[in-house]
């Protein structure tokens, strides 16, 4: 099997334009964030293999199309809403690591960080459901008379959804600003872009909705960066919605459970690891000046110690108590739910009593 | 460029009061504190244009709810009145409807979406079920879900197919989801207020077969109840005796009501005297005035429109046991729709439940 031909960009693309000098400091920031990514990415893969997590999905080449989107925007007044694959978005955008691993480590499914206050939604596993959740958000936004945007996160897979059509269709009849940020990985699962995406492209269909769409080297921090830009220009000014397609590489398994010597060849795992996203902005941080190697050596021993704390940090949180089954159901428990809550803490006492006298664990 | 976009201010521009006027259709026609005579259409109308008018972050939208008012008028006039800005149509898209609502809260805005037609919710039932129903749990309760989902529900109209579909027992499965369904115009307007009002995602089952039910009332008096409710030291999810009775307990909810107080009519010629409970909240279910009523006559017959399998009657039947199995004398009998489709046309008086079969219930546990 050998679908390297197929694919839109060889490992020698050209970068994108570097940006001017006066952005340095976003090169270095657009960098720092992508290297904590990456060193979380790796710490989360090794708390797995140690049994802390139950299961991880790993964001491994992604990193560029998901820090250089989020970073785009202003995360005080605008919104992401993620899937289950952002961890880079999350870093980017400020969201706290420990609250963000929880989610991985199944603390609770939405994620233990407030998403209202990191204006962050919590983790979505279906992965078109949030896309209608952006173009409503950003309808709030419109009518309350901000400037916010939302950024909504899915893939080539999720773009098969209906929930994704509808969204794009009713931000374009009414003009909303939503950037739909696509991550074209190339995988949905074990299923390639060209069984998931007719015509190829999710930002073609931009054209359908008469709404802008823009593709992209999604393994190109900046250009990503530059896209997504644009896009929160025109929303801001009431140009409305935007498409852009980030081609990228799923690098990984689609999960620890996931076994991608089934479905594709390690050459083409190897192919992108050529076009690294790290790699490809430290070419960029050396080319604008922006930084030398030492300054990249310490980003990245920085990167390392903020993802060895987190992991630490998660692998110490305790577990939920059985009170908080019931506790976030409704705004205020109901009388049923009150009931079933003192029904288990009865059982519960039952059981921790019963071990106690028969010394059992 | 839609209207609703046309007209949407620039920043900073406060919302367009609404005008005091008179709201469309008959709705509306008296100032607060008078009693009046109005259809549960526009009981229902009134109860909107009130909700809007009380809180300017609500919100009115869906499928022709704007323009043309809604396919049953109940959401007429209110375009007019409080502009495209807070009553608009959607584009034909009903998961997209209940994802917006989901949006739209999460920027701190109260939806009160209306999903044309019982059967077209099963479209947007991702977003309702995996989705709007748990956005507060997974977020621990930092994003509420003030969310009133209008379903003009059930039969009885001999509409086409997804016309005349029976919800309740798969929206009362999902954990999260609120479920109410009024039965009389006054009880429109109070439990539309009070769902508005209510913290959490209500799905709110109008029963189309009884729009045009008339009854007086004085709306005022009536907001003040569900303000009440809603505020007062109980639960505000409680049942109502629709009529009181001592022989035997016919337990239902939304358009079936009406038919069971017939029945009471016709069995009182006979001399038995049934009472009639009237669940208005599907979830939660009011479990304790349910097993107070039961204990009153220990018999008891439950009448629903939706099929009898794993319809919300087991749900009650098995409620009933459970509470007040000792005061039982007879097994609890159900009075259903049959395990199929919602038939068309003529059929459909042949399957929903008729005073007849009601009676033959009655019968059996008045024997049992």
């Amino acid at each position: 099997m050998d679908t390297s031909e197929s694919l839109p960009l060889a490992a020698s693309a050209p970068l994108a334009e570097p940006p001017a000098a006066a952005d340095s400091g976003l090169l270095r920031r657009l960098y720092r964030a992508m290297a904590l990514t990456r060193a979380i990415d790796r710490e989360a893969l090794a708390l797995q293999r140690q049994g802390v997590l139950p299961a991880y999905v790993q964001v491994l080449g992604q990193e560029a199309a998901q820090v250089g989107s989020a970073a785009a925007f202003d995360p005080a007044r605008d919104f992401a809403f993620p899937t289950y694959r952002e961890l880079g978005a999350a870093m980017a955008w400020g969201v706290d690591p420990v609250g963000y691993l929880a989610s991985h480590r199944a603390l609770w499914h939405g994620g233990l960080w407030d998403p209202r206050a990191a204006r962050f939604a919590p983790v979505n596993a279906v992965v078109g459901g949030p896309v209608t959740h952006a173009v409503g958000w950003a309808l709030g936004a419109r009518l309350d008379g901000t400037d916010g945007c939302a950024l909504a996160y899915f893939g080539d897979g999720a773009s098969s959804q209906g929930d994704v059509h509808e969204a794009m269709n009713t931000a374009g009849v009414w003009g909303l600003p939503v950037v739909f940020f696509c991550q074209n990985n190339r995988w949905a699962l074990s299923v390639p872009t060209e069984e998931q995406v007719a015509g190829g492209s999710v930002a073609a269909r931009a054209a359908g909705y008469g709404i802008a769409g823009e593709r992209v080297d999604g393994n190109d921090a900046v250009a990503v960066h530059a896209a997504v830009r644009r896009a929160v220009e025109r929303a801001r000014s009431g140009g409305g919605p935007t498409v852009v397609e980030a081609d990228t590489y799923r690098r990984a398994p689609h999960s620890t459970s996931d076994d991608p010597t089934r479905y594709r060849d390690r050459s083409e795992e190897a192919h992108w690891a050529a076009r690294d996203p790290l790699e490809l902005t430290r070419r960029h941080l050396l080319a604008a000046g922006a930084a030398d190697a030492e300054w990249i050596a310490a980003a990245d021993d920085a990167a390392r110690r903020g993802a060895r704390e987190a992991a630490d940090a998660v692998s110490a949180l305790p577990e939920p108590g059985g009170e908080e089954m019931f506790a976030h159901v409704f705004a205020r428990p109901t009388a049923t739910l009150r009931e079933q809550q003192s029904q288990w803490r009865e059982w519960r006492e039952y059981q921790v009593e019963y071990q106690e006298v028969a010394g059992r664990d | 460029m839609t209207e609703l976009m046309e007209q949407a201010p620039a920043a900073g521009t406060a919302v367009p009061a609404a005008h005091a006027g008179v709201v469309g259709g008959a709705a509306g026609a008296a100032a607060g504190g008078t009693v009046v005579e109005l259809t549960m259409q526009q009981a229902l109308n009134r109860a909107l244009a009130d909700a809007l008018a009380a809180d300017d972050r609500t919100l009115v939208f869906g499928e022709d709810v704007g323009r043309l008012g809604g396919v049953f008028r109940v959401t007429d006039g209110l375009r007019r009145r409080f502009g495209a800005r807070r009553v608009f149509d959607t584009p034909l898209a009903e998961s997209a409807i209940v994802g917006m609502a989901v949006g739209l809260a999460m920027s701190g805005w109260r939806p009160i979406p209306e999903l044309q037609f019982d059967g077209f919710a099963y479209p947007a039932l991702d977003q309702i079920v995996n989705q709007l129903a748990r956005m507060h749990y997974r977020s621990r309760g930092t994003l509420p879900m003030p969310v009133t989902l209008r379903v003009p529900s059930y039969g009885g109209i001999q509409a086409p197919e997804h016309h005349g579909e029976s919800l309740e027992a798969l929206f009362a499965h999902v954990p999260g989801l609120k479920v109410v369904s009024p039965s009389t115009p006054r009880e429109g307007y109070r439990l539309l207020r009070q769902a508005v009002a209510d913290p959490d995602p209500v799905v709110f089952m109008e029963p189309k077969s009884r729009y045009w039910d008339r009854e007086s009332f004085d709306p005022a008096a009536e907001a003040e109840a569900a303000e009440a409710a809603a505020t007062g030291p109980g639960s505000p999810y409680t049942l109502r005796i629709a009529r009181r009775g001592r022989h035997a307990t016919l337990v239902t909810w939304g358009a079936m009501v009406k038919r069971c107080l017939e029945v009471a009519e016709l069995a009182a010629e006979d001399g038995v005297e049934l009472e009639v409970v009237d669940l208005r909240w599907l979830s939660p279910l009011d479990a304790e005035g349910l097993a107070a009523a039961v204990r009153r006559t220990g018999r008891v017959v439950v009448v629903h429109e939706a099929p009898r399998r794993a319809g919300l009657g087991a749900e009650i039947s098995a409620l009933v046991m459970e509470r007040c199995f000792d005061a039982l004398r007879a097994p609890v009998a159900r009075v259903t729709g049959y395990d199929v489709p919602t038939p068309a046309g003529p059929l459909e008086a042949h399957y929903l439940p008729d005073a007849d079969r009601i009676l033959l219930a009655v019968q059996a546990v008045l024997e049992g």
